[in-house]
């Protein structure tokens, strides 16, 4: 087993590497001139010439890629033109709010969707199941923004509620935590339960057309156990599978989200990055959330063994 | 007219979201004739709810949200179609490729696993940062991360139909592999992507007001659904309309072209993973 898992994370560096590739060939090869863009209006040309010498744009193509691999490997990611920072350390900083709204939305969403599946997929054709495809299509249509200032005008300015924004830290407290979590969880959840649900729905039903869910009805296993034990299990690959892409959903939610509650994580540091153009933030913060997202893929392909003994060997 | 009835009645999805798609068209394309001018200020109007005179009120700048409304449903249509037509004619070249000739699928199929894991809003933000602000950078950006989907899409499509008999027969009997691929392979190909095509636009629209709301998308003097709302983010408890006027268009529109997508995946029987 730790063979296969050492094996696995070494796999996810041709990954990486290509990931690499991809952004520095689309962020490079760029018809526009980043350093005029960054410098702005009104500016002379030596301005912009120490500005594409501090981002060595006045190097080869081939060179600038060296040397930012090399310092990828390092761990470093370059540092911010506006604060001077290394962005690494940026990230590190503002990686708590991001990973306290990623823990709830996963958690809440996960477990919502896959009962509300569960449950559409035993009642099919009932108003049950309309119901849950119902939500699964708004949740598909709906902008996390739109959702977001939906319920901040319900549930903050009308029935006060919950927080209109911002962030508390778990340190001060678990209950405040929650409450400023709360409804920026239930905006980026929205369009992943929708996805974790349908696929759920979908599989449920394949799998409870199968013969061994008939032999388990027929020799009196109770509903409960039924769905969970016998038919949930062997529709946990294909749903762990979803999870996992859908996590994609997430990452992009995240930047939209933070902006909406005013979250002080990672995706507020980009969008503030966007004014200021403050490039080596952006794509600092694309090869890291890259890097999640091949990661929790990886985890989704290791958690195949257990639910599937097949998978195994 | 019974024909276009019994239509309508065997294909409620597909009516519903065509008809609704058809209105916004109509609207956007008519707009000067139809609502005032989206960018006069009069700020003595400052946050009027709704009325005769403002349909939907107006914004913190006096401006009309109803004329900022449907001066935005352009944007939102000319970048989901933009994108899903350049992102299927791109994606097919390279799916056809892929799938026809083995070892240029190694190497592509590579890239586009790299593709697929970069988060595509971030990517986008990062493009367009990049580059002056215009609806055709905003278009590329957001077409790019769809490529890989419809390659994948357009390859497996090939690698299953390669191994039918009438393939092995026009092999045979010596056609040039242009000729077989653009024969005997394309046409399967069709269905799959016009179900494919209204995902990617409905993923598109909803990508664009992203990007304009974080302040990444076309230029601000342009209104779109995505900056109107961005613009009035202050405002949600005092004047609700100026952000939900264009928020719930903006869902109604998606939800049209999802509906759209349902029902011709449904009519022309194409089994697809929806998203992702």
């Amino acid at each position: 087993m730790t063979g296969t898992i050492v094996r696995r994370l070494l796999s996810m560096l041709p990954v990486m590497a290509i990931v690499a590739v991809c952004v520095f060939l689309l962020l490079h090869l760029a018809p526009g001139d980043p350093a005029a863009i960054i410098a702005g209006d009104n500016v002379t040309a030596e301005n912009i010439a120490l500005i594409r010498a501090k981002l060595g744009l006045d190097q080869p193509v081939w060179k600038q890629f060296l040397v930012w691999v090399w310092a990828l490997l390092h761990g470093d990611l370059g540092s911010s033109m506006f604060w001077g920072d290394p962005v690494i350390s940026l990230i590190a900083q503002r990686a708590a709010p991001t990973l306290s709204l990623a823990f709830t939305t996963l958690v809440v969403a996960v477990t919502l969707a896959i009962g509300m599946g569960v449950l559409a997929a035993a009642r099919v054709g009932t108003w049950v199941d309309r119901v849950v495809m119902g939500i699964s299509v708004t949740g598909f249509s709906v902008p996390v923004f739109v959702v977001g200032y939906g319920l901040v005008f319900i549930f903050a300015h009308q029935l006060h509620w919950l927080p209109v924004q911002g962030y508390r830290p778990l340190s001060e407290g678990f209950l405040p935590w929650l409450r400023n979590l709360t409804l920026p969880s239930i905006a980026l959840g929205l369009a992943y339960v929708a996805l974790i649900a349908r696929i759920t729905r979908t599989t449920m039903l394949e799998v409870l057309a199968e013969d061994y869910m008939r032999t388990a009805r027929a020799k009196g296993v109770a509903v409960a156990p039924m769905l969970l034990k016998h038919a949930l299990k062997n529709a946990a690959v294909p749903i762990a599978t979803v999870v996992g892409n859908g996590v994609a959903l997430l990452i992009g939610g995240v930047v939209i989200t933070e902006t909406v509650f005013n979250i002080p994580g990672i995706g507020r540091l980009v969008v503030d990055a966007i004014a200021r153009r403050d490039y080596p933030i952006i794509q600092g913060v694309i090869m890291v959330f890259s890097g999640v997202y091949v990661f929790v893929n990886l985890l989704v392909d290791l958690s195949y063994t257990l639910f599937d003994p097949r998978v195994r060997g | 007219m019974s024909g276009a009835l019994r239509f309508v009645r065997r294909n409620p999805t597909i009516a519903v979201g065509a008809l609704m798609l058809l209105a916004v068209a109509l609207a956007a394309v008519f707009a000067p004739l139809i609502a005032g001018d989206p960018l006069l200020l009069v700020p003595i109007d400052r946050l009027l709810p709704p009325s005769a005179a403002h349909l939907l009120g107006t914004d913190h700048l006096g401006r009309d949200v109803f004329a900022r409304a449907v001066y935005g449903a352009r944007i939102s249509l000319i970048v989901g179609l933009s994108v899903a037509v350049v992102s299927i004619a791109i994606g097919l070249a390279i799916g056809l490729a892929a799938g026809y000739w083995r070892r240029f699928d190694a190497v592509v199929m590579r890239f586009m696993d790299g593709l697929m894991a970069i988060p595509s809003i971030l990517l986008a933000i990062a493009l367009v940062s990049l580059n002056r602000a215009s609806v055709g950078i905003v278009i590329v950006a957001i077409t790019i991360p769809e490529v890989p989907r419809i390659v994948r899409l357009v390859r497996s499509v090939v690698l299953t139909v390669r191994e039918m008999p009438y393939i092995e027969a026009a092999v045979s009997g010596g056609s040039p592999a242009r000729k077989i691929i653009l024969r005997h392979i394309l046409p399967s190909t069709i269905a799959p992507l016009i179900v494919q095509g209204t995902y990617i636009t409905a993923s598109a629209i909803l990508v664009e007001a992203g990007l304009s709301f974080l302040g990444a998308g076309v230029p601000p003097e342009i209104p779109t659904w995505g900056n109107m709302i961005a613009g009035s983010r202050l405002y949600v408890g005092r004047a609700p309309w100026t952000i939900f006027a264009p928020g719930v268009l903006l869902a109604l529109v998606i939800l049209a072209v999802n509906l759209l997508g349902d029902g011709l995946r449904d009519r022309l029987d194409v089994r697809l993973a929806r998203r992702m």
